[in-house]
């Protein structure tokens, strides 16, 4: 019986294929914006996720404190009040096996006669920092080297910095760069990571950008540590903060430092993420809302134009039941169709944005993600939708008296 | 003496209009019986379709009583009498009312859905009664495609889906010019004969009552004469 109901809706809704297809547009642009915001909220935390996974769970970072964390690149959104004597303090907790700073700083950055203003990093002069920087940013260099000892004029740079145009011409290792008018040879050019920070860096020796960009010498943006095999990173990470605390005479709760794991960095992010998904979600939803609006007013003008046809099938046998269903069935495919036309679309747009952001902002962090719970879930929202708005409208029609509806014209 | 099947006993109906109440019937009392063709005369307004609306199920009395078979019909709700006219009667109207999306055989199996026929026997007697009625080459026509006596052939397959104890025809051939009419009227006494069906049929046309048994004259919602067009019973 159900079954029939649904021939009938189809029959229906194909006899009235303006109406149907008007009424439907509303749901798919709703369905089509919610679709490509979650498909790409998710691919991006997915994306996100997978950067910081390899960063491995031994590793520990401690910065100024500041509102917008993780805004900007560590280090560059606040004015740090990291020096080099909380190494000391960091060096001394039990369970830290090695400890490594660097800076970040914006600079004058030119090739070419271009100019462009870019972070610049340092590069710990040291063996064991630059190694834990190394193994904490994951640089790899897609051509030439990283820095060595003895480098003091050399630089290595991210790869969007080389080849997505950030200078009209591409940088070639051997070329020089200029970082505020001092000339640097660039001697590797790193693997794309992803990040499009890190694919935008100049990166050169902690004592040449001290003298570059005239910086005290105890200052430092960003310490990163390593802590020991086998031991409670949680824990350590408590201790450093224990210890800087004593170390600055400041009470708990009013630190101006803060220790953080890559867990901590990535549930921040995730949840800032999340966030923004839940606000554009809501706009979008906004749009369901009036497209099930739509889908009422289609289903009321549907009942006062088949009165007459709603009073011959109560006049065969149909229980106002029968119509309730009959008019439920036909808003929930109204409501299905457009949501199925509207899943393609979603998918077709943010597949495009994962393009267009690849493509013109070099980033591979904006993946697309199909879920099939997304695509389900959906479906039957959709659904739902029809047949909600078709609610009121149905109970109209069952509850017609079969011979006023028959005497209707 | 035959069987009675449905029995009217002093039913009144009154409908608010504005601030005016209508009296439609007003104490009708009539008793149809098992496998007769009753024709029911009166002129505009002397509440001819109201009564058949409520022989059919279709409509409650304010006031009175209505049994068919063993059900009163003024105690049921709304369902019940939608099952009651799904399984007991057939409606042919004088607007043949098919439903414009559906095709003939459609129209036809329509009844039978609301009774949970099956697919594959809906389709098969609903093939067989546009047979009978003639319209066996007209399958997948939609009404609009089907002249008026066409139309009406398919209304009368469709009142007869569900093998209806009674069929209640309300100017069947009102819509008709008076060749299909008399088409369809003789369809209506092959039903009665062959087929040994209840029929009611309300008409202001003398000729075509003299094709019943018997003939109540209504006027202001009572039976105001009676006419018995054969001996016996």
């Amino acid at each position: 019986m159900i079954k029939d109901y649904f021939k009938v809706g189809i029959s229906n809704l194909l006899h009235r294929k303006m109406r149907s297809w008007l009424t439907m547009v509303g749901i798919f642009i709703g369905i089509a914006a919610v679709v490509g915001l979650i498909s790409l909220g998710q691919g991006m935390k997915e994306a996100i996720g997978n950067v910081f996974l390899n960063i491995g769970a031994d590793k520990l970072v401690i910065q100024a404190k500041s509102g917008l964390q993780f805004a900007g690149p560590p280090g560059s959104s606040a004015a740090s009040n990291l020096t080099t004597h909380d190494m000391d303090v960091i060096r001394r907790v039990k369970g830290v096996d090695k400890v490594g700073a660097r800076l970040i700083k914006p600079a004058k950055i030119e090739f070419n006669n271009e100019v462009k203003f870019y972070f610049a990093a340092s590069m710990p002069d040291d063996e064991e920092g630059r190694e834990l920087i190394t193994e904490v940013n994951r640089y790899e260099p897609e051509a030439g080297r990283l820095l060595k000892k003895g480098d003091k004029f050399e630089a290595f740079i991210g790869n969007n910095v080389a080849n997505k145009g950030l200078f009209k011409k591409k940088i070639e290792l051997g070329n020089k760069i200029k970082i505020n008018d001092v000339e640097f040879k660039v001697v590797g050019i790193l693997k794309k990571s992803g990040n499009p920070q890190q694919d935008r860096v100049v990166i050169v020796p902690e004592d040449t950008l001290r003298e570059v960009l005239k910086i005290d010498k105890k200052k430092v943006d960003v310490i990163a540590v390593n802590v020991q095999k086998g031991v409670d990173v949680n824990k350590v990470a408590e201790d450093i903060e224990k210890a800087m605390r004593r170390d600055r005479d400041l009470e708990l709760g009013k630190e101006d430092f803060q220790v953080s794991t890559p867990q901590q960095i990535l549930e921040v992010l995730d949840t800032i993420l999340t966030m923004v998904e839940i606000v554009l979600i809501g706009i979008a939803a906004i749009s369901l809302v009036v497209g099930g609006i739509g889908i009422a007013n289609t289903m009321y003008t549907s009942v006062i134009e088949r009165t007459k046809e709603i009073g011959v099938m109560k006049s065969v046998g149909a229980q106002n039941k029968d119509i309730l269903l009959i008019f439920l069935i036909e808003s929930g495919l109204l409501g299905l169709a457009g949501g199925a036309i509207g899943i393609a679309l979603g998918i077709g747009l943010s597949k495009l944005v994962e393009f267009a952001a690849f493509k013109f902002l070099g980033t591979s962090l904006i993946k697309a993600f199909f879920p099939w719970y997304l695509i389900v879930g959906a479906l039957l929202f959709s659904f739902l939708i029809g047949t909600m708005s078709g609610l009121l409208p149905a109970r109209q029609a069952a509850s017609l008296k079969p011979v006023d509806a028959l005497r209707y014209e | 003496m035959r069987k009675s099947i449905i029995k009217l006993e002093n039913v009144w109906k009154i409908y608010r209009m504005g601030n005016v109440e209508v009296n439609a019937l007003q104490g009708l009392t009539l008793d149809v019986k098992e496998g007769e063709f009753l024709a029911i005369m009166g002129p505009s307004g002397s509440g001819k379709s109201t009564a058949v609306n409520m022989i059919g199920c279709l409509d409650v009395p304010t006031k009175g009583k209505i049994r068919l078979d063993s059900y009163d019909i003024s105690k049921l709700d709304e369902s019940e009498l939608a099952q009651i006219r799904g399984k007991k009667i057939g409606f042919i109207f004088q607007q043949f009312n098919l439903i414009p999306t559906l095709t003939a055989l459609e129209n036809i199996m329509l009844p039978m859905i609301f009774q949970g026929v099956s697919e594959r026997e809906r389709i098969n007697r609903a093939a067989k009664l546009l047979e009978l009625v003639g319209l066996g080459d007209r399958i997948s026509h939609k009404p609009t495609e089907l002249s008026g006596g066409q139309q009406q052939r398919v209304a009368i397959a469709r009142a007869l889906a569900n093998n209806p104890e009674v069929v209640i025809a309300d100017e069947p051939t009102g819509n008709l010019d008076s060749k299909t009419g008399a088409n369809v009227l003789s369809f209506l006494q092959k039903l009665h004969d062959t087929e040994n069906k209840t029929i009611v049929m309300v008409t202001h046309d003398a000729n075509l009552a003299k094709v019943a048994e018997r003939t109540e004259f209504l006027k202001d919602g009572r039976i105001v004469k009676s006419l018995n067009n054969k001996i016996g019973d």
